[in-house]
């Protein structure tokens, strides 16, 4: 099956898998950032699945597209995807946080896929358009994309970054906001708001576009059709929910870091399959 | 001619260009020369003055200014290095270290990535800019950096070389400049090598060991003050921070009757602090630390002026080596 070939049957099959593997992922000793991995998983399976130009195989190959995991703590999902993909066994995911495991909390760079490491918030987009900068000025078609969580906005030097980006024109750059709604002590909005957002990003010159981040069909029709406009960076405004899929952690900042006990893995996981029984 | 002589000149630098006048100019000078024959080497500026009408202008397409925006300035750098370009990111040593240490400890140093910070207003360079502009603590932290190698040229000359040295050395390379025209240490160039000391002068009295422009040129003046008295000064410019040249300061330990450290930086965590950590472990001696004391300067005036409120004076190098030679305050051997 070619990469444009797959089907969105196919891509939702790869989400579970990679829902149930955030799952174990977060019954592993030191648990896991539950929810914001849950939240990210559909945008993540469509690009790896459907998206970006990639060998998991081979990948440093030079023609690549890059992916940059700004919201680092979402390593789970990550680990998930990238192994349902083929960079490595989707059996190394049980090794998350283990001594001596290359799955460390935040993602590093010695993971097969991992462009930098992350997990300080407020990195990855600038690391990001450094690349696509590179891309853009030496001629290479390679495309950038970047996983930003919504709390994450608030650290100022994403907006340097935002900055920075339109004035450079980087129509090959594409910055994803996992706009789960909360972070560590609330909604966001609560917190330091962060709304309007779309405008924030349109006054900063960025192409905005909204989009249900859960929709596998709208994620791929999105990024099948970037970018947005020619000679400005795209941001995907993403709504999803935080814990989606696991009716015990969706919507609920408890799920943003959880160590699962086995009998609430066995909870989160028989609600998980219940919901996949109920949308086939 | 030296190999070090060939290059530059191959390069087009004339040496009086390069040996007058402030290193921060040699190196403008030498990246524009260094970017002419590479298209990878990029010039990532932050609103700093002073490449927009030379590199600017001749290689627009390797020049990228961030604005006012450390963060950014270091992420981006390590972006465009980890797709295969050589940037020189541009800013001042303060900024560089305490503003944007986060992304200098993890996107650049952490990452590996070919960076070369080239970071001016070093120590007390900017003086009568006040405290803001200071980078009296940065050796401190760049210190604490394992992957980053960080080059402290004495003079316009030998950071030319060193612009040169870190333009092709594998990893992350901080290179620290002040910024006015500072006193010429080296009448002719010679091979600049990462990592290895200078002995500007041989002796086996006492061993002075300093970085730094003012530092290195306040030595040499100490040392003819010290060979007036009849003592036979080894001076050594350690223009290498990291990693340090420890079989120089080995020798010097065994050879003399101590070291005196000599630095525009707080007497805490630089060179005084790197030097005690090698001797204690390696071969004890005596190592006395001139260095800028440890209180928050907020006294307005020049570099010298700075200095020498501070502590750093040819006199506290003088009274130092003497303590260790053991010899009067005011007398001398003879």
């Amino acid at each position: 099956m070619t990469r444009a070939d797959v089907s969105t049957q196919e891509l939702a099959e790869r989400a579970h898998r990679a829902r149930e593997s955030v799952l174990a992922m977060g019954a592993t000793e030191h648990g896991a950032h539950v929810g914001g991995s849950l939240s990210a998983v559909d945008i993540l399976t469509v690009l790896y699945g459907s998206e970006l130009r990639v060998r998991p195989e081979e990948p440093h190959w030079a023609g690549r597209d890059w992916f940059v995991l700004s919201k680092g703590h979402a390593s789970a999902a990550l680990y998930a995807v990238l192994s349902e993909h083929g960079y490595f066994p989707p059996e190394e995911c049980l090794e998350y946080g283990r001594r001596h495991s290359r799955l460390a909390g935040h993602p590093l760079r010695k993971v097969p896929g991992v462009e930098f490491p992350t997990g300080s918030l407020g990195h990855g987009l600038s690391l990001a358009c450094g690349v696509a900068l590179a891309m853009a000025r030496t001629g290479r078609s390679n495309r950038v994309f970047v996983l930003l969580g919504d709390g994450e906005l608030q650290e100022g030097s994403n907006w340097e970054a935002i900055m920075s980006a339109s004035q450079y024109g980087l129509d090959n750059l594409t910055a994803v906001v996992d706009r789960n709604g909360w972070q560590i002590s609330g909604r966001t909005e609560d917190s330091v708001a962060l709304e309007p957002l779309a405008d924030r990003w349109r006054s900063f010159g960025w192409s905005v576009v909204e989009t249900d981040g859960h929709d596998l069909e709208a994620l791929r029709a999105v990024f099948g059709a970037l970018p947005a406009e020619r000679g400005r960076p795209t941001v995907v405004l993403a709504g999803t929910l935080k814990g989606r899929g696991v009716p015990i952690f969706e919507d609920n900042r408890k799920s943003h870091y959880v160590q699962l006990t086995p009998r609430l893995h066995e909870r989160a996981l028989a609600g998980l399959r219940a919901r996949r029984r109920n949308q086939r | 001619m030296t190999a070090a002589e060939e290059r530059l000149v191959t390069a087009g630098a004339s040496w009086a260009a390069l040996y007058t006048g402030a290193a921060r100019e040699a190196c403008r000078h030498t990246l524009l020369e260094l970017a002419r024959t590479d298209p990878r080497i990029f010039c990532v500026d932050s609103d700093m003055g002073g490449f927009e009408d030379g590199f600017a202008a001749e290689l627009p397409s390797q020049y990228v200014n961030v604005g006012i925006a450390e963060a950014n300035l270091f992420g981006v750098s390590a972006g465009l290095a980890a797709a295969g370009l050589v940037p020189f990111a541009h800013t001042m040593s303060a900024f560089a270290t305490t503003r944007a240490c986060e992304q200098l400890k993890l996107d650049v140093a952490g990452s590996a990535l070919p960076v070369r910070v080239v970071a001016t207003h070093g120590g007390l360079s900017a003086g009568h800019y006040g405290p803001s502009h200071h980078a009296v603590q940065d050796l401190a932290i760049l210190r604490t950096m394992p992957l980053l190698t960080v080059l402290v040229p004495a003079d316009a000359g030998e950071a030319a070389l060193a612009m040169r040295a870190a333009a092709y050395h594998p990893g992350p390379v901080y290179v620290r400049l002040g910024r006015k025209a500072t006193p010429r240490i080296y009448r002719e160039p010679y091979d600049f090598t990462i990592g290895a000391s200078v002995r500007l002068a041989d002796g086996d009295d006492v061993t002075v060991v300093a970085t730094g422009p003012l530092p290195v040129h306040y030595a040499l003046a100490a040392r003819d003050v010290l060979a007036a008295g009849g003592f036979s000064v080894r001076v050594v410019n350690m223009h290498t921070i990291k990693p340090l040249d420890r079989s120089a300061l080995v020798s010097a330990a065994r050879d003399t009757a101590g070291i005196v450290t000599v630095e525009d930086h707080l007497v805490v965590g630089g060179l005084g602090g790197a030097v005690s950590e090698v001797v204690t472990s390696e071969q004890p001696c005596r190592v006395r630390r001139v260095g800028i004391e440890d209180r928050y300067l907020d006294s307005v005036g020049d570099e010298r002026e700075l200095l020498e409120e501070s502590g750093v004076t040819v006199d506290r190098i003088v009274r130092e080596a003497r303590v260790l030679l053991g010899a009067a305050p005011a007398g001398s051997r003879t």
